[in-house]
């Protein structure tokens, strides 16, 4: 199923051309500085991830590390409330609970490879941040984090996550002190470690050939769906599948194996923050312009002078002010469908599966969950939602939506059902 | 011959190339600058346009850039204060600055305007020499405008070849495969630059990172044309009370 080779031509959905475009999207704007990594990394992340050891390795920590396939779950009283069938991907079951594992082991695997002594990586709300820290201890290999001081002060848990994994966590002092200047601290570090430091990027982001690699560590997701789905439904492919869009991992993930498959809706989720137009957003293809940012070219959040925009979102894994080269291709071309969900409908998404589910899923995926209110369902669509993330790490935000909200208004919500 | 090449065929060594940044450490001290720079021994300005994400940059050069924009500094309007600089500068300057911004201004557009107020060529750290080729080069001709990429001590000889073979004006040795404003082992910066000179490149040689005084800028004069300072520059502006005073005080310590 899968393809080694690269296509000359302009790209496909599946994967870049030689220069790293999908469609008018990608490529690889990085200083000289950065060219022999990018270049190293280009000339070898095929060869290498199609190792047999690569992949034997690989699978192996996804099966008994990780604990994957994640479950397939047919979100019964879900399904009812949207009178159609849902089921949900659980990669809020994985270690360290949430997807972003997936690519931390993939890449931190091929940077040993590669002789790479050192592993750097930036985090927004951390996630990726401890799953890059999980792997190194588990690879006793060297581990330092780049994080916004701002969000080191918002996600204090992830932080002691990360040095209790024996990672040194970095605060980004500069600009707005968030995740965009977490990747630029990162980005600065590996220009002045060339030789023995391997940058994992968390999403699919950042130069060719960091969106191709990534999207192929996170296909797991949708290559599993199929096979989940034919064993459940006789049937590989769903009628849509409905992810969230930050960076847009976990979506390049759910999405990959049914981008070729025309008669599969894909359905991306950004979030509209306090309003798509409040000015506190960070919905990308509603708002932004094509531009360059960390390395590639991509629909960025901008100011008419093109300079990049601090986005909001309630969920800090949202709140990045573009997206992937592939999804902004996705989405010039109409082959995914894009929505947005504001940071109330995320809230309430959260709470209304956790009511019906008993699951808590993080603020990120709420956001898809929030999108099945937008979306027009036949009772005999099969949909697949990705539930990238769990909820622990929102604790605060949803005691904080308790204080706002009437007690019992959940459980009225649900009587109305 | 542009403005740059004129310099490189009258003065063969010890070049010095001043880089600030637009609008840093006021709106409108970027013409005062220059007109310092020049009174005082500068033979070339860099002046940068800045950005909220400066990747190749250093945080002196990126909080230098965080204060011009606060201060309101944006392309279109250094065009603004860069309208008559030519009425009072003869140095050669070029534009060094990312992608994003430019492509907002629209490629061509900032080159037309460019070429009219007289500015003589570009750093883009961040535009690839793929894309320059394929879609950039022609406008940059176009215009008459130089353009100026990077090489490290990375950079293989075959990309340096190609990478002078695209340059025009002059070659930028980054004297490590480092951000801006670090401090460098000469010993090594040397080896880099002999080797580079020994290539017999088609543009003369300036060397940026880590040059910041006058025993810094000696060493990198002893291989190439000269060398760009920065990150030290701009450190001497940051808390000046007098620019006037500031900019003498520093060229006078890397040149006398």
């Amino acid at each position: 199923m899968i393809n080694r080779n690269i296509s000359l031509n302009r790209g496909s959905y599946k994967q870049p051309n030689i220069f790293g475009y999908y469609g008018n999207f990608g490529g690889a704007y990085v200083p000289e500085m950065l060219y022999r990594n990018v270049e190293e990394l280009r000339d070898q992340y095929l060869r290498i991830i199609y190792e047999d050891s690569f992949q034997q390795e690989f699978k192996a920590l996804l099966k008994d590390y990780v604990g994957r396939p994640s479950p397939l779950y047919h979100a019964k009283r879900l399904s009812e409330h949207y009178r159609t069938k849902i089921y949900l991907k659980r990669e809020d079951l994985n270690h360290t609970g949430a997807h972003k594992i997936n690519n931390a082991i993939g890449q931190v695997l091929l940077a040993l490879r590669l002789g790479k002594k050192r592993i750097i990586a930036e985090t927004g709300a951390g996630q990726h941040g401890v799953a890059t820290a999980t792997i190194c201890a588990l690879k006793g290999i060297e581990c330092v984090v780049y994080m916004g001081s701002k969000d080191i002060e918002r996600q204090a848990p992830n932080v002691a996550r990360m040095k209790m994994l024996g990672a040194e966590v970095v605060p980004a002092t500069s600009g707005s002190q968030t995740l965009k200047d977490a990747t630029n601290e990162a980005i600065r570090d590996w220009i002045n470690h060339p030789d023995n430091t391997h940058y994992v990027i968390g999403s699919v982001v950042g130069p060719h050939p960091y969106p191709d690699m990534v999207a192929r560590f996170q296909s797991v997701i949708s290559e599993e769906t199929r096979a989940q789905l034919k064993e459940q439904e006789g049937r590989e492919l769903p009628t849509k599948v409905i992810a969230c869009v930050g960076g847009g991992s976990n979506a390049a993930g759910a999405f990959y194996h049914f981008l070729d498959e025309e008669s599969v809706e894909l359905i991306a989720v950004e979030a509209a923050g306090l309003g798509v137009y409040s000015g506190h957003s960070a919905a990308t293809t509603r708002l932004g312009k094509t531009g360059v940012l960390h390395g590639s070219k991509s629909l960025v959040m901008q100011t008419e002078d093109g300079q990049v925009i601090e986005p909001h979102s309630i969920s800090a894994g949202m709140d990045y002010p573009g997206i992937g080269p592939l999804h902004a291709h996705l989405f010039e071309s109409g082959r995914a469908r894009f929505l947005s969900a504001t940071d109330q409908q995320a809230l309430d998404a959260a709470f209304e599966l956790t009511r019906l589910e008993g699951i808590i899923p993080a603020l990120e995926s709420a956001h898809a969950l929030a999108a099945l209110k937008e979306i027009r369902f036949n009772p005999k669509d099969i949909t697949v939602l990705c539930l990238s993330g769990r909820g622990d790490k929102d604790l605060d935000a949803f005691m904080k939506a308790f204080e706002v909200q009437p007690k019992n208004s959940y459980e009225q919500d649900q009587s109305v059902i | 011959m542009s403005r740059i090449s004129q310099l490189f065929k009258k003065k063969k060594e010890r070049i010095l190339n001043i880089y600030f940044t637009a609008g840093f450490p006021e709106l409108d001290s970027t013409l005062t600058l220059m007109k310092l720079l020049q009174e005082n021994g500068a033979d070339m300005i860099e002046l940068g346009m800045p950005y909220s994400d400066p990747l190749a940059d250093g945080p002196v050069i990126q909080s230098s850039g965080s204060r011009a924009l606060c201060n309101g500094m944006t392309i279109a309007k250094l065009f603004e204060q860069l309208k008559d600089f030519r009425k009072e500068i003869d140095l050669p300057v070029v534009l060094m600055g990312y992608m994003n911004p430019i492509l907002q201004f629209g490629f061509e557009k900032f080159c037309a305007t460019c070429a009219v107020a007289g500015i003589d060529g570009l750093i883009l750290p961040d535009l690839p020499e793929h894309e320059y080729e394929l879609e950039y080069e022609a406008i940059l001709k176009k215009y008459g405008l130089d353009f100026i990429f990077l090489v490290t001590p990375e950079t293989s000889d075959a990309r340096i070849r190609r990478l002078d073979a695209f340059s025009n004006g002059f070659l930028y040795a980054v004297s490590s495969s480092s951000i801006t404003g670090k401090d460098k082992d000469f010993e090594e910066v040397d080896k880099y630059l002999s080797r580079l000179r020994s290539m017999n490149l088609k543009n003369p040689v300036l060397v940026g990172f880590g040059i910041k005084d006058r025993l810094s800028f000696q060493s990198a004069c002893r291989h190439a044309a000269g060398a760009i300072i920065g990150t030290a520059f701009i450190r001497a502006l940051e808390n000046s009370a007098s620019l006037k005073e500031s900019v003498k005080g520093f060229m006078d310590a890397v040149l006398k």
